[in-house]
């Protein structure tokens, strides 16, 4: 047990490093911060709505996460596939499992540091008016969770194929469908032709409408049961796919 | 060290490997032979833990590498076709990183490295990232990989190639030496190094052994031998063994 979270921490902190001495880290987080920023302060109307809340911020993170999680996430087996090291790596005394969940994590950790860095509206919101920190705490894990569930996606998608760009657009259109299924304009058009139920049902698989409760300062086992649901059948898939070798 | 028995790969409608047996003890330096596309890397896949075999089993140092693969691969130092590393870690990195995965820590993890990089002569790049390296270093940077926790069984697909002259002398000297003391497969195209490193030889078409023995068994010049034996479509099929009359 002691030598396998030995192992898992090994792959983790090569792949965490390997984020930092190549140029994605800081292109990522840059495009990362700038992104949100301009939502949340212009398209999001930060100061006009006249609250001190994070809705206006959080309420991106669906869609900024849609292409940025898959370009973090894509080169994660592709790269291994395509550069033969899978080979090397997979012949080490290490199971599938460890090199896959200390993959997953390292890449979640450098999301989790690119969301901690957004702290600065935190503090724009504190010092303009007094919001409710829990609120706000809720609204980052959510977020968090909801960075893992497609990072999750984009480590199976690029398990699949040693090409990034296939990874990539394959990543896209699952976290797409994953907001469509629960995104208002679109749930309230189906409710034209199919039941209510139907569109709920639909609905229940959407990352939108469980990452709302969090928004709100909801923290719902439900919730976080289904982000890692989608993380753990994500893995899961990852790990039939690493078997095609 | 090495027990091979009855082993069978097949891609598709395609048997790449074919029913191959044999055993390398302790001492040994196996010469693995064939031309492109025999089966070589395949069963050398095989006995890595890579590739499951579709039949037959392989042990090594008596444990089942599909039962017990862990404890298999961690007798196993293993040195890829393609000598796979990570571009982006310098050559001291990645050993570090090799070595931290074969359970090495602390002043055991320096030492290793330091006896691997002295037997690769890698000392002069050992800071140098691996994709600034030329061909010939990052072949020793990953044959270094292999032997870094000083292995029982070495596998070694191709270790002399893309090497000049003298590293190609080096490597040979090296694999020799090494041989006193493990079980080595080694593969090359190159006939001289049968002579030059092997104390037996194997050579196998079509995933089938043809010719098995030590170099002078096999009989002279080798490159005819090697030519009659797997060159022609109708070439005997039913020769397991050569001996010399």
């Amino acid at each position: 047990m002691n030598s396998a979270l030995h192992t898992i921490r090994t792959i983790a902190k090569r792949e965490l490093v390997s984020y930092f001495t190549s140029p994605v880290a800081y292109v990522f987080l840059v495009i990362f911060l700038l992104l949100t920023g301009f939502l949340t302060f212009t398209a999001g109307a930060f100061f006009e709505r006249g609250e001190a809340s994070l809705g206006a911020f959080f309420g991106w993170h669906p869609w900024v996460y849609l292409v940025l999680v898959p370009a973090a996430g894509m080169r994660l087996w592709s790269e291994e596939r395509r550069a033969g090291t899978l080979e090397l790596l997979l012949t080490m005394p290490v199971t599938a499992w460890q090199a896959i969940l200390g993959k997953f994590l390292a890449s979640w950790a450098f999301l989790a540091i690119a969301l901690a860095l957004t702290f600065p509206v935190v503090v724009t919101a504190n010092v303009l008016g007094d919001p409710d920190n829990g609120t706000i705490f809720a609204g980052y894990l959510g977020s968090l969770f909801l960075a893992g569930a497609y990072l999750a996606i984009t480590c199976m998608t690029s398990a699949l194929t040693r090409n990034q760009v296939v990874a990539f657009i394959l990543s896209v259109v699952i976290c797409l469908f994953l907001i469509l299924a629960g995104f208002s304009p679109v749930t309230d058009l189906l409710v034209r032709w199919a039941s209510p139920a139907f569109v709920d049902t639909v609905a229940a698989f959407s990352v939108v409408t469980h990452f709302d409760g969090f928004q709100k300062g909801v923290i719902d086992t439900r919730d976080l049961f289904f982000f890692l649901s989608v993380i753990g059948f994500s893995l899961f898939a990852t790990g039939l796919a690493l078997r095609n070798r | 060290m090495i027990r091979i028995d009855n082993l069978v790969k097949t891609f598709g409608a395609k048997r790449a490997v074919d029913g191959l047996s044999f055993e390398v003890q302790r001492g040994e330096v196996l010469g693995f032979l064939g031309p492109n596309g025999a089966g070589k890397s395949t069963t050398m896949r095989m006995i890595t833990g890579y590739f499951p075999p579709t039949g037959g089993t392989v042990s090594v140092g008596g444990h089942d590498v599909v039962e017990a693969p862990l404890e298999a691969k961690r007798l196993i130092g293993y040195l890829p076709e393609a000598a796979p590393s990570y571009p982006d870690m310098t050559v001291q990195g990645f050993l570090s990183f090799a070595a931290e995965l074969r359970g090495l820590d602390g002043g055991a993890r320096k030492r290793a490295i330091g006896r691997a990089v002295e037997q690769c002569f890698l000392s002069s790049v050992l800071h140098q990232s691996i994709d600034t390296l030329s061909k010939g270093y990052k072949h020793r940077t990953c044959l270094a990989q292999a032997l870094i926790h000083d292995p029982e069984v070495l596998i070694l697909d191709e270790p002399t190639d893309g090497l000049d002259p003298n590293q190609k002398h080096e490597v040979r000297n090296l694999i020799r030496e090494l041989g006193k003391t493990k079980a080595i497969i080694f593969s090359t195209h190159i006939l001289e190094e049968v002579d030059a490193a092997c104390s037996r030889a194997i050579i196998i078409d079509r995933g089938r052994i043809v010719a098995s023995g030590t170099p002078d068994e096999l009989g002279r010049p080798l490159d005819e031998v090697f030519r009659r034996l797997t060159l022609s479509d109708t070439a005997p099929r039913a020769v397991p063994t050569v001996k010399r009359p």
